[in-house]
């Protein structure tokens, strides 16, 4: 079986797989790690978005060869309850979801937005988010945490 | 002579407390300084279990982190049947109320003879009961002593709104950080010893039988562990998720269906929907004392097409076998309703079968969480006892699970020469929209239709008004018209599988209804708000409208392209009130800019909850108005993933205000259906107000925008 080296949430690691499958189906299935959600296996809602590099990309249709020797950050990368993510703690805050099955996916998209522009208008937001489906309705909610995660971000 | 005071009637318990009476069933101290609190409502994603933790809490004088709420389940829960129709804060929160009051009562009883001081003399503050003298013990301390194995008595108190104090304030979700951390608190993410994943084969044209299947593919792929088939039920179990996709793809291959079932014209709902045969049920009707007299009538058709679920996770169960027991973990909405239905299929007793909750995503309804409960306990049974978890793909979640049920509705009203209301009629076609399971002789699941021995394919049905209705919900208006008569008929066939959606019929009546009295306003020249004020005499219901119309200025000055409109309903004419004013902007292609709402749920047990689900309900609502319809051709369904079922976007989502007027000592009802109704309304009113065309069939699309131009011009 070929290898496969990349980075997880900041450990390097070499993955036996066929390198053609998914990286979301690696991650939950090979690794065990099941924050990264499964939605749509076609990359048309972002539940299961990752940052590779440092974009948003949906792991259902990302093959794991395509991740070689990159940096792939998951939402157990992000943070935890000992050490959170502004996103994170923004997110129970604004009380920013309603089921939450969409979250972790969201949090990435805005943990990537974030990166390339710390400072991002309710506008910027909600395109860097576009990608990411919600069903509950709670769209407002979330647009809200991430403008707050960016304000206390830049007060640091 | 005075006649004596007719008796007050005997105080009764809480239905779902009447119906568990056992107060161990719904609450226990441990000697941890923690009480559990085992509701039979679900978590889906609407804060139930943080409203209801907050209830037992304040009932009991106790901090909310002591409150631990357990996860319903077959093996222990109290019974209250499903978690829909924005009921759980009614039933669950009602009787959770009424028996912590009890329990509360009891243990200062026992507080009193053990520290020997009179009852009314004790306190008690975070579980600690205290008395004169510095005398004190617990909740904890005396939980061996005191047994809850007791039945409910009717006539308790609880406390009064005034003495509550976590109540009607906004208390963090307590499910919120499991999600934000990705702790595993989705069904979909457990992972059990030994467990195995199972992939179920379904055909491509609807209802096709599966005439032939060839196994060799699948039984090539690596990890396979088993194929299972009983009729044109047919599905694999392997070691792996990845294994069990290849090998429904394998499968897939080798199997050869039949013609299928020949769908209705999508292009003609209408015409089908009442072509059908159908049972009329005369929903409501109401005679004027001294009937007007009639100088013209309006007749106006509306409709709305079948709405998916479209929950963004794709259901999922597992299932585990140990000899003639089965144990399930599922998403659905009624653990015991499941339990029953399986027990059906399987042709087991009852007590064989547990059937434990786990969270799932959003399902807004009945969607496939009962289908694949029983697909895992099918293919569990070829796993030697492991347990196997399966979950449908995302084309099975749009294309298998039940739809929301389309709708025709035409409502015709006789005017005088004032143009006022003289007679009202409402008609509803369509299928049932409940086929929910665990209700009726036969069972509603899925590979229950599928086995060699199939059962026969349910035909929804629908609940009578006294239970809100379910085609028919809303349909018979709030306000006083002198006379109306409403009537349903149900279609006795089913070419597409209908149930329970959010709201049920309310979505398509108030639509119909609201739209219908903004079109007879607007012919009088009269303000569609001043309009309905006039014809409605509950005040909770004018303060909705008014609220809502103070808040959105009513009625803005006119902008070309902008359109202002109003909506209004109390959800099943008993729950909560909401009234709605949307603004919309755009000429073929419209955009929602704003919606307003307020909305009198009663007692607000959780506000910022209530306004989360009233803000939710009014974003999902705006998508299925300008978005959402199942497609297919006569085949199959054709509208199986998100972009041919587009749902709306964070660009597209409208700035939502959403006003809660607290009323504490009104009983609570719940807020996650109200609405959707009203906004639907306000929309298409508000594209008559930019527009000036009347589109009165679902969704609002630009296609639908052309056509209803060309019929006016």
């Amino acid at each position: 079986m070929p290898s496969v080296r990349f980075r997880l949430n900041g450990v390097e690691l070499d993955v036996d797989a066929d390198p053609d499958r998914s990286l979301l189906d690696i991650l939950r299935g090979q690794l065990g790690m099941t924050g990264s959600h499964f939605g749509c296996g076609a990359g048309e809602c972002g539940a299961c978005n990752v940052i590779v590099g440092d974009r948003a990309v949906s792991a259902c249709d990302t093959p794991l060869w395509s991740v070689a020797d990159k940096d792939v950050t998951t939402i157990e990368g992000l943070g935890t309850s000992e050490r959170p993510h502004p996103l994170q703690r923004a997110f129970i805050v604004e009380q920013a979801l309603q089921c939450g099955y969409c979250v972790s996916g969201i949090l990435i998209s805005a943990a990537a937005l974030l990166k390339r522009n710390p400072s991002p208008t309710s506008r910027e937001v909600k395109q860097a988010l576009d990608r990411n489906l919600c069903r509950c309705g709670s769209h407002h909610r979330m647009v809200r945490a991430v403008l707050r995660a960016a304000e206390e971000m830049a007060a640091q | 002579m005075n006649q004596p005071a007719p008796a007050p009637p005997p105080p009764k318990l809480p239905v779902s407390l009447a119906a568990n009476p056992k107060l161990s069933s719904w609450l226990k101290f441990s000697s941890d300084g923690l009480v559990t609190v085992s509701p039979g409502k679900v978590e889906i994603g609407q804060g139930i279990v943080t409203a209801l933790a907050q209830i037992a809490a304040d009932e009991l004088d106790i901090d909310l982190s002591r409150v631990q709420m357990s996860r319903a389940s077959t093996a222990a829960s109290p019974n209250e049947g499903v978690t829909s129709g924005s009921l759980s804060i009614q039933q669950s929160g009602r009787a959770l109320r009424h028996a912590c009051a009890e329990v509360r009562g009891i243990f200062l009883q026992h507080a009193a003879e053990r520290l020997g001081v009179e009852i009314d003399a004790l306190d008690i503050e975070d579980g600690t009961i205290s008395g004169p003298g510095n005398v004190r013990t617990s909740y904890w301390e005396l939980a061996d002593e005191v047994s809850l194995d007791r039945d409910a008595t009717a006539g308790v108190t609880p406390k009064i709104a005034a003495r509550r104090a976590l109540t009607g304030n906004s208390v963090q979700r307590i499910d919120i950080p499991d999600k934000v951390f990705a702790r595993r608190r989705f069904i979909h993410d457990q992972v059990l010893a030994g467990m195995l994943h199972g992939r179920v084969l379904r055909p491509e044209h609807t209802r096709a039988k599966l005439i032939a299947l060839k196994e060799d593919g699948a039984r090539a792929v690596a990890g396979l562990v088993a194929i299972v088939r009983d009729g044109s039920f047919a599905g694999v179990v392997s070691a792996t998720e990845h294994g069990a996709e290849l090998a429904l793809q394998a499968l897939r291959k080798g199997a050869s269906w039949s013609a299928g079932d020949m769908l209705p014209d999508e292009a003609d709902l209408a015409s089908f929907l009442k072509a059908q045969p159908s049972e009329l049920t005369v929903i409501d009707q109401k005679t004027a004392a001294s009937p007007g007299k009639t100088a013209r009538t309006i007749r106006r058709q509306y409709t709305r097409p079948y709405i998916a679920h479209a929950s963004i996770a794709p259901s999922c169960a597992m299932a585990r076998w140990n000899g003639d027991r089965v144990h399930v973990w599922t998403h659905s909405q009624g653990v015991y309703l499941l339990r029953a239905d399986l027990a059906l299929v399987l042709k087991l007793p009852a007590e064989n079968i547990t059937v434990e909750h786990l969270e799932g995503a959003g399902c807004y309804g009945h969607n496939a969480a009962d289908d694949v409960a029983l697909d895992a306990v099918l293919l569990a049974k070829a796993a030697g006892g492991r347990p196997v978890r399966v979950q449908w793909s995302r084309q099975g979640e749009m294309s298998d699970a039940p739809f929301g049920a389309a709708m025709a509705i035409e409502i015709e009203a006789d005017l005088d020469a004032q143009g006022e209301i003289v007679d009202w009629r409402h008609d509803i076609w369509g299928n049932g929209h409940v086929a929910r399971p665990g209700r009726a002789a036969l069972p509603a699941l899925l590979a229950g239709f599928e086995l060699a021995e199939p059962f026969p394919r349910m035909v929804s049905t629908n609940p009578p008004q006294a239970n809100g209705g379910g085609g028919d919900r809303n349909s018979v208006p709030l306000y006083d018209f002198p006379s109306w008569r409403i009537e349903s008929h149900r279609l006795t066939t089913m070419p597409i599988r209908t149930s329970a959606l959010r709201t049920l019929g309310a979505q398509g009546n108030v639509f119909a209804i609201e739209s219908f009295l903004d079109e007879l306003a607007a012919e009088r020249g009269e303000d569609p708000v001043a309009f309905r004020l006039r014809h409605l005499r509950d005040e909770r219901a004018r303060d909705v409208i008014r609220a809502a119309a103070a808040r959105a200025r009513w009625k803005p000055a006119r902008q070309p392209g902008i359109g202002h409109g109003v909506g209004f309903a109390r959800y099943k004419n008993t729950g909560a009130y909401c009234a709605a004013i949307a603004e919309i902007e755009g000429a073929e292609d419209i955009s929602v800019r704003k919606l307003t709402l307020a909305v009198d749920v009663g007692e607000a047990i959780n506000p910022d909850g209530v306004i989360n689900q009233i803000e939710g309900g009014a974003i999902q609502a705006t998508s299925w108005v300008l978005k959402e319809r199942v497609r297919f051709d006569r085949q199959r369904i054709t509208s199986t993933d998100w972009t041919e079922y587009p749902i709306l976007r964070f660009s597209e989502v409208p700035d939502v205000e959403v006003e809660v007027i607290q009323r504490p000592d009104i009983d609570p009802v719940g807020a996650g259906e109200a609405a959707h109704g009203p906004v639907t309304a306000a929309i298409a009113n508000a594209v008559f107000d930019a527009l000036g065309v009347r589109v009165r069939h679902l969704p609002i699309t630009r296609d639908r925008i052309i056509a209803a131009m060309e019929l006016t011009s």
